[in-house]
């Protein structure tokens, strides 16, 4: 056993409104730069929708992540001879996205607005491209530019996971009655099994071994940007400014210090969960390597359980600090993902082992067949717990986004969520009947205790209770930077080693 | 005048190339790339960047392999037909690396997006590269079998110089359009710390073809980076 630890952040979709208050702290903190302005660490998607950057879903445009060839793991970008397709192809990359794929950076002129000479017209403020400083004729794609755009045929029908819905669900994207969309949060996965580091000719990209962070060394990344193109979920972005990708970075000099991620601390709907696990890093292949439809469960399997003596044991000798083995034993994201089994990673098939976890969401609880006449199930009928299959957000779409294409653990996630409202609305309302709640906890596995835990964690959780964060005792490794935060605002963080944040002049 | 171009010359540039690329490495390792602009462009970039870099390398291997088996070269062109076979190779490749170039200077003139982004340096390297690679050709069309005569005349000079006794009566004969091509390749070497040309010394991309898949770096166990994961 190789054991080692991780953070992982998970979302609870149910909850998140859509309002990103995430991407703009991230923003804030991290990605207020020259060439970084189109960079989104974290994103929060429309779903059904083409995502950002667009199609990033869509592997054979993109060729991200790994696949199995042969008995043996391998880059999908290397498709053919192999690494050596990785210097060949070192002076012009196919697969890499353009910033057309994401949108071109722009500001508006407002300068205009005061300063337009006298006249019969209303000054405007013309949209300035921060590339070119010239002025652009039109905006044509931006941050979120398919928001709320669940029904648009241009962006949503785009949707790589809508592969396999049958006719009718696809159909749903049109009319109004039926329409369906909720959002996705997305920041780096930090995987266990990363792309974006495999790929990399410089070797500039690493995942700590204490936390599992991914970081890219700003001083010996070379510009090459097979990251950019190795990483399925398109989170390494090239800073077309200095010549240098930039990647989520989960915000490590606040969790270092116990302090939870920029865009979780500020997640308004409270969506987000944050905590560590422990994993048996010598069974990472075979986990990247299990079929599809097993892949998810091979991703439950690595994860250690914290309370096993064996496992504690085999931490210490590690030379990891208690409150890392307490924070594991009280980690929502060990209990979400692996106890409750309600958690399920996005995209598991793309093989980088990820390592943030999602509550498929449930509401609104509203009926597919019944579209017509408001939608609602009956929550006095048994119907309410037994045909999650007719809900409006289809199975088979959910299933390709978080579980592989396997329905049976969507269904699985979404029946305990049932379940958990149905024990909770039987003691506060009491008007589902208690033998129809025990048969709905006995049929999804939960105890009471566990529907009580669980309606604790996701509904009532307190900052303390949502962000289980170990520090990491910094202290005894490095010196103390002398700058205050407001000076290191937007520039630590990328593991250059200059105070000042290095610019190029050649 | 020769002696100077091809005397003292080469030994000032090497001596600019080799302090500046460790002074440039040491202050600041982080600008130690080519500043890719695919990102920004990457539909004219497909037709130069590539035939750029295969034509060029291409040429820039024969001169290398010349430099050090002139002897084998001039071995091999003994038989007309190889001789032919070799020139027209080489021929090939130069125009192949002179399109590629003509494509990046268009696309570096044209596109707004690349332009915001092109230094000084950029345009003077352009200028430098297309100056070499039409002397090259010139050379190769005008002065016929310049395989042979560069083993036997280039060559030695070049040594000569790495040996601190510079021979500049190998050169001092040459065409004009012969000396511009080598003292250009001089000035080239001494631009190597001051630009993007900074890229092709590296050795990471070497590496990996080596290394792990994975890297994973702990700050508790050791100050400096270590590679633990191993894929088999």
């Amino acid at each position: 056993m190789d054991l080692r630890a991780q953070l992982s952040m998970s979302f609870h979709m149910d909850k998140c409104i859509g309002c990103h208050t995430c991407s703009v702290s991230c923003k804030n903190v991290w990605t207020t730069r020259r060439g970084a302005e189109y960079m989104w660490w974290n994103n929060v998607e429309t779903k059904p929708g083409a995502g950002y950057p667009l199609t990033w879903e869509d592997q054979e445009r993109y060729r991200g992540g790994w696949e199995v060839s042969g008995g043996s793991l391998r880059l999908k970008l290397l498709k053919g001879p192999g690494k050596i397709r990785t210097l060949a192809n070192i002076f012009f990359q196919p697969n890499l996205p353009t910033i057309d794929d994401y949108y071109e950076p722009f500001t508006f002129d407002y300068q205009n607005l005061f300063n337009a000479p006298a006249g019969d017209d209303q000054p405007v403020a013309r949209p300035k491209s921060l590339i070119t400083g010239e002025f652009m004729e039109k905006i044509v794609l931006g941050p979120n530019w398919d928001d709320d755009m669940g029904g648009s045929p241009l962006y949503a029908s785009n949707d790589p996971n809508l592969k396999g819905l049958s006719e009718s669900q696809k159909e749903m994207l049109t009319k109004f009655h039926k329409l369906f969309f909720f959002y996705l949060p997305r920041i780096c996965n930090h995987c266990l099994n990363p792309a974006c580091v495999a790929s990399c000719p410089s070797g500039a990209i690493y995942k700590r071994g204490e936390d599992g962070i991914v970081l890219i060394d700003q001083d010996t990344c070379r510009a090459w940007r097979f990251c950019v193109s190795a990483c399925p979920y398109k989170k390494p972005y090239y800073n077309w400014a200095n010549g240098k990708s930039e990647k989520c970075i989960f915000c490590y000099p606040r969790t270092e210090t116990g302090q939870a991620n920029a865009c979780a601390h500020a997640c308004t709907g409270r969506i987000r969960f944050v905590g560590a696990l422990f994993y048996d890093a010598d069974r990472i292949e075979d986990v990247a390597k299990s079929p599809d439809e097993r892949i998810v469960e091979a991703m439950r399997d690595i994860i250690l359980d914290p309370f096993d003596p064996r496992v504690i044991e085999e931490a210490r000798k590690q030379g990891m600090d208690d409150n890392w083995i307490k924070a594991a034993q009280e980690s929502p994201a060990y209990n979400l993902f692996k106890k409750w089994r309600i958690a399920l990673p996005n995209h598991p098939e793309f093989r980088t082992v990820p390592m943030n976890f999602y509550l498929p969401p449930l509401s609104p609880i509203l009926h597919n067949a019944k579209a017509e006449s408001g939608g609602m199930f009956d929550p006095e009928s048994s119907e309410f717990f037994n045909s999650i299959d007719k809900m409006r957000v289809p199975v088979r779409f959910l299933a390709n986004m978080l579980s592989a294409g396997n329905e049976q653990l969507v269904l699985e996630s979404l029946k305990k969520q049932m379940a958990v409202r149905m024990f909770i609305r039987q003691q506060r309302v009491g008007d589902v009947g208690d033998s129809a709640v025990k048969n709905a906890l006995s049929s999804v596995g939960l105890t009471a205790q566990d529907c009580t835990d669980i309606y604790r964690l996701v509904s009532l959780g307190t900052f303390q209770e949502r962000f289980v964060i170990p520090e990491t005792h910094r202290e005894h490794q490095t010196a103390v930077d002398p700058r205050t935060m407001y000076e290191k605002r937007g520039t630590v963080g990328f593991g250059a080693k200059n105070a000042e944040f290095p610019r190029r002049t050649w | 005048m020769n002696q100077m171009f091809f005397g003292a010359m080469p030994y000032i540039l090497l001596t600019i190339a080799i302090v500046g690329m460790i002074w440039r490495f040491t202050t600041s390792r982080y600008s130690w790339s080519s500043q890719s602009s695919q990102f920004l462009e990457n539909k004219t970039l497909f037709f130069g960047s590539f035939p750029w870099h295969y034509g060029i390398i291409t040429i820039l291997v024969g001169h290398i392999i010349g430099f050090f088996v002139p002897s084998a070269v001039l071995a091999w062109n003994g038989v007309p037909v190889r001789l032919y076979i070799l020139e027209l190779t080489g021929l090939a490749f130069g125009f192949l690396a002179l399109f590629g170039l003509l494509a990046l200077i268009y696309r570096r003139l044209t596109n707004a997006r690349v332009k915001a982004l092109t230094s000084g340096w950029d345009v003077l390297i352009l200028i430098v590269l297309l100056i070499q690679v039409v002397t090259g050709l010139g050379n190769a069309i005008v002065y016929r079998w310049g395989s042979n005569w560069y083993a036997a005349s280039a060559v030695p000079w070049m040594w000569s110089i790495f040996k601190l006794n510079p021979q500049v009566d190998y050169v001092a004969n040459l065409p004009l359009v012969t000396k511009v091509h080598i003292f250009n390749a001089m000035i080239f070497i001494g631009l190597i710390p001051f630009s993007r040309l900074a890229h092709f010394v590296v050795v990471n991309p070497y590496k990996y073809l080596w290394r792990p898949y994975q890297v994973v770096r702990w700050y508790k166990r050791d100050p400096r980076t270590a590679n633990v994961i191993q894929y088999k």
